[in-house]
């Protein structure tokens, strides 16, 4: 089950939006670099897929490939949010693995 | 939204738990949840065969009205600090390319009405080149571009 303990998210309200930012944990491994010991390739082990969530209701999709740096940071504005209110991210990656996190508004 | 349906179905099956049992009964692989993911786009070489799998068209327009703010000079390729704002309206999706990646495509993000077209995020580039914004608005494709010199850059070992 998710824990939450991948993803950092601050959530703080603005006039008429919420800004959003977030550090998740996380390898991004490309699967085209070698390893320098045994000159293999290191397998892809990259995040996918992200959405956020105002309130339960999804606001946004981001599809991602190798190229997001490591331990991925990530900002945006949800509009008509305020204080109080639920912002949850979460992101499944291509082995399958998965970590989703809420935090309150503030 | 296509992707909407596809979580409101993933959170039906989970409620009423049929998805353990085709997780038990081993006919649903990983891959069959992440089948949003445009793996053909992300798989795609250079950038008009992405626009082209992502759009169906490689001819997007210029616009003045799209603003890439990142360093004109990364010392770090591993970590290039992009954001993309834009004043056009009714913008859907906003997608950002390192032209000169092996893969070019770095992220595409959908949004809804609910979210301000303005992104933030970091990616890779293995050497110096453009990143190229997309964005679509109201239907129409626009793009804006800019150079960033890498003095190291972030996709190799």
């Amino acid at each position: 089950m998710a824990t939450g303990n991948t993803i950092r998210i601050k959530a703080k309200a603005k006039s008429d939006t919420v800004e959003v930012k977030s550090l998740i944990s996380h390898p991004m491994e490309t699967g085209l670099r070698k390893d320098s010991s045994t000159n293999e390739l290191i397998p892809a082990h990259f995040i996918q897929e992200l959405t956020a969530e105002l309130n339960g209701k999804i606001v946004m999709t981001a599809y991602w490939g190798i190229a997001i740096s490591k331990n991925p940071y990530v900002s945006f504005e949800i509009k008509g949010g305020k204080k109080g209110d639920t912002v949850r991210l979460t992101w499944t990656d291509n082995k399958g693995e998965s970590d989703s996190l809420a935090v309150k508004v503030h | 939204m296509p992707n909407q349906d596809r979580r409101t179905f993933l959170k039906q099956t989970l409620t009423t738990g049929t998805m353990g049992v085709a997780w038990a009964g081993g006919f649903l692989v990983p891959d069959a949840l992440l089948a949003a993911w445009p793996k053909e786009v992300f798989s795609a070489k250079d950038v008009p065969t992405v626009l082209k799998n992502l759009y169906g068209t490689e001819v997007v327009a210029d616009s003045a009205a799209i603003q890439i703010k990142a360093p004109e000079i990364a010392e770090n390729g591993a970590v290039v600090p992009i954001s993309i704002e834009t004043s056009l309206d009714n913008v859907t999706q906003i997608a950002i390319f390192a032209a000169v990646n092996p893969l070019p495509l770095a992220a595409d993000f959908r949004l809804t009405d609910s979210m301000l077209p303005s992104i933030s995020t970091r990616i890779k580039m293995n050497k110096t080149g453009e990143v190229v914004a997309v964005v679509k608005a109201g239907g129409t494709l626009y793009s804006a571009s800019k150079q960033i010199k890498v003095t190291i850059g972030g996709c190799g070992g």
